[in-house]
């Protein structure tokens, strides 16, 4: 408990400094402008009614930018140490993992579905 | 304890970088995330532990969407709004879009004044984080009430498969309550900041102990999860 006290105080005497993160205004403004464009853009590619794999890569291309610009810029993730960012960022890539697994579920269920419900009701 | 204080000051020396960098700190003593107080780092892997609960619920509405026979219905279509005459496809989730993210730049505005330590800028920015906050929740429940009007439910909708319904407001329903939170915690610290605590050191109320102008940042860690989230949702449930 004490200990637990004392590195508190540890972690105040340290100071804003050294854990803040201070960068110009004028960046977040353009990430801000880029931000904007994105959203943008993936709403054109509804809007124009894009169809097929150019409109799911154009989705994710414009997501993962996004993503990408709101984490290592607003969330200052660029300037964490590698220590913090490995543990943060490696962990939800094994989430695909798991997304691979259940394509392969999904599929095998469509295709009982199908030979059940559909072949099988003709 | 006093000998650890003293050796504070070592932390200024250069530390390994890259690979090296990141088995130096894990194998350290004390503390693995050098420069990252307790209050940032948990928040971290609280964010981590909120980004499974996410992907759990994308990945079950990948899987529904992915293995049902009926047509899923045409997210463009439902949630279409009729503006002067004609129907605007999902002009209602791109407005929606655009607010979050207008969110989330004031809130980085915020946390940029709170390190120059200019109280009122702080806090006038993290107000107005809120009010967009606020705005989003206020159109969801507008989308919520429209699609139920139109006869939406978890278990069946007039257009397509029937786990649209369930997705769709599993979803949008624990994003929103993540927003919820978020205004509630940013209208808190707000008035912490307002109030001057992170200047004149006042203790907490339920902690007892002196803030720091940091928590603003780690705020704002949350809220810019929060609009995280959303670019996934809008990409995967609104736009697929």
């Amino acid at each position: 408990m004490a200990q637990a006290a004392a590195s508190a105080d540890i972690g105040h005497a340290a100071g804003a400094p050294a854990e803040g993160q201070q960068h110009p205004i004028r960046l977040y403004l353009v990430v801000w402008g880029w931000l904007f464009v994105l959203s943008t853009l993936s709403y054109l590619v509804d809007y124009f009614h894009l169809h097929g794999y150019l409109r799911w890569s154009l989705i994710l291309l414009f997501m993962m930018l996004k993503a990408g610009l709101i984490v290592a810029v607003f969330m200052h993730m660029a300037w964490e140490r590698l220590a913090l960012s490995y543990a943060i960022l490696l962990p939800p890539l094994l989430v695909l993992v798991f997304v691979a697994i259940m394509v392969f579920e999904s599929d095998y269920t469509l295709l009982t579905r199908m030979h059940s419900f559909v072949a099988g009701s003709g | 304890m006093e000998g650890i204080t003293q050796a504070r000051p070592m932390e200024a020396i250069s530390r390994s970088q890259g690979w090296r960098g990141v088995v130096a700190d894990w194998s350290s003593d004390q503390r693995a995330f050098k420069n990252v107080s307790w209050g940032k780092a948990m928040m971290w892997i609280f964010l981590l532990s909120d980004t499974f609960v996410f992907g759990c619920f994308l990945l079950s509405y990948m899987t529904v969407r992915m293995s049902t026979i009926v047509p899923w219905p045409n997210p463009s279509e439902v949630f279409a709004l009729h503006i002067g005459g004609q129907d605007v496809p999902l002009i209602l989730i791109a407005i929606m879009t655009f607010i979050l993210i207008s969110s989330s730049g004031t809130m980085a505005m915020a946390v940029n004044f709170a390190y120059r330590r200019d109280r009122v800028r702080t806090a006038a920015m993290m107000l107005a984080t809120a009010a967009f906050g606020a705005a989003f929740v206020g159109m969801q429940a507008f989308e919520w009430t429209k699609l139920i009007q139109e006869g939406v439910r978890p278990w069946e909708n007039p257009w397509g498969a029937p786990q649209f319904g369930s997705s769709f407001f599993m979803i949008t329903g624990f994003h929103g309550t993540h927003v919820t939170i978020g205004v509630i915690f940013l209208l808190i610290i707000a008035r912490k900041v307002w109030r001057g605590d992170f200047d004149t050191e006042r203790r907490g109320f339920f902690t007892s102990r002196k803030g720091r102008y940091e928590i603003v940042e780690i705020t704002g860690l949350y809220w810019h999860f929060v609009d995280l989230v959303w670019v996934f949702i809008f990409a995967l449930f609104y736009l697929w």
